[in-house]
């Protein structure tokens, strides 16, 4: 385990810096899978594409202090991962690959309630506001409704509701339609799309990038390509073509 | 495999406090105890059918679950009692178990989880003094419910998976073939988790 940084008091963020990389390397054991990345992101809709084990997850899990890099630093608007774990988490959420890992009560209300109860906010507005996401995601009429009996796109909206209740400044999406159907997968692509929020979305669906404003390409633990979606996507493509 | 949780609803039961409810359960338990009798046995099991199916209009299957699963049990505590003792003890320990099962199975369909897990921390309230925070062990009770029937589709998937490359999936061997690859399965499940935790603001430090 590597030794934190002695928590300093947290500045106050700075929403226009967006999410810095600066000088970025992550080490698992033996095996480095991510290296030199020096990068500001702060456009609205960014994608990440890669092969599998290409370091893309461990990225995603970067922006929101889930992992702490091994060299460099990550700042998120302004405040470091590394020191301010818990005040980056509550800014940044995240959206994990398998639904069911992240949701965490039995039923659907109490699971969208969960992240408000950690952040302190009093049971009659934490009700409304529950009410008013699964409302707004199609849920409402399985609110007490046992988590595990819905189906894979219905999970992964709930996985998504209980981020987005939590209204966190950004969004990072992991994977979010690998699992799903087509008609589930492009349901969240315009949810997706109709975000408020920045967010940053590790896919290999390359469909989900079209109107995004950037898109990383990752290889080897390095960034490769960094453009819009059309040359992106054709450099992954030819990437992946020489394989 | 399903859990009997929560059955929707707003009976007077649904809106009777967790708290009070439990309390009932455990009286309900020591009155059985104390006077082990057919005729209480009878009674306290016609009551829990009449507050479970009349009073919070639970479906009958709810409660034909639970008292499916332990059916077996029942029997064999009246059959064993029947022959050792006599007919009328028998159907007193067979009655009594069967409406502690069945009450038990009222207060899980008629409660919330979050209620349940409320008393829980209340209980566990005295526990900070020495350093324990009740609001883990409610957690950890709340998670225990969720993953219950998630860790055995985990199981099932496993047990298919076997199945399709030809294995047998029962008997003893079978069971100790699935054990490996299901801790597997529930240990990477776990550490996703703990992230989902991190990232949904839990107090983890």
């Amino acid at each position: 385990m590597r030794r934190r940084r002695a928590a300093a008091p947290a500045p106050d963020p700075d929403p226009t810096r967006g999410v810095e990389l600066l000088g970025v390397g992550h080490v698992y054991g033996e095996r480095t899978v991510l290296r030199d990345l020096d990068l500001r992101l702060t456009e609205h809709r960014i994608g990440v594409v890669g092969a599998n084990g290409s370091g893309k997850s461990t990225f995603a899990r970067l922006l929101n202090g889930l992992v702490v890099p091994t060299s460099g630093r990550v700042l998120v608007d302004g405040l470091d991962t590394a020191t301010h774990g818990r005040e980056v988490r509550r800014r940044v959420g995240f959206v994990f690959q398998d639904p069911d890992a992240q949701i965490v009560h039995p039923t659907v209300a109490e699971d969208v309630g969960y992240g408000l109860e950690n952040q302190g906010v009093p049971a009659d507005e934490r009700a409304e506001r529950v009410a008013e996401v699964l409302a707004r995601y199609g849920l409402a009429e399985h609110a007490d409704h046992p988590a595990h009996l819905l189906s894979g796109g219905q999970k992964q909206l709930l996985a998504v509701a209980g981020v987005l209740v939590m209204r966190p400044a950004r969004i990072v999406l992991d994977e979010p339609t690998t699992l799903l159907d087509l008609v589930n997968a492009r349901r969240i692509a315009d949810l997706v799309a109709g975000l408020e929020q920045a967010v940053v979305v590790v896919t290999h669906d390359l469909d989900l990038l079209a109107g995004f404003d950037r898109v990383l390409v990752v290889d080897g633990g390095r960034v490769v390509a960094d453009d819009r979606p059309a040359p992106a996507v054709t450099a992954y493509r030819a990437l992946m073509a020489d394989r | 495999m399903t859990l009997a949780l929560h059955v929707p609803g707003a009976s007077p039961v649904h809106r009777a406090p967790a708290g009070a409810k439990l309390l009932v359960l455990v009286a309900l338990g020591v009155l059985l105890f104390a006077v082990p009798t057919w005729p209480v046995a009878a009674g306290a099991l016609a009551g829990v059918l009449l507050v479970g199916l009349w009073a919070a209009r639970l479906p009958v299957r709810v409660l034909a679950r639970q008292a499916r699963a332990v059916a077996v049990w029942v029997v064999a505590l009246f059959v064993v009692h029947a022959l050792v003792t006599d007919v009328l003890t028998g159907l007193a320990t067979a009655l009594r178990l069967l409406a502690l099962v069945l009450a038990a199975a009222v207060v899980t369909a008629t409660t919330r989880v979050t209620a349940l897990v409320a008393v829980v921390e209340r209980l566990c309230a005295p526990l900070r003094l020495v350093g324990v925070r009740p609001a883990r062990i409610g957690l950890a009770v709340a998670l225990a419910l969720r993953f219950i029937p998630l860790v055995a589709e985990r199981a099932d998937r496993i047990r298919e998976a076997q199945a399709a490359r030809g294995a047998r999936v029962r008997g003893p061997r079978a069971l100790v073939r699935l054990v490996v690859p299901l801790l597997v399965s529930v240990l990477q499940l776990a550490h996703t988790v703990g992230e989902a935790l991190d990232a949904r603001g839990a107090d983890t430090a």
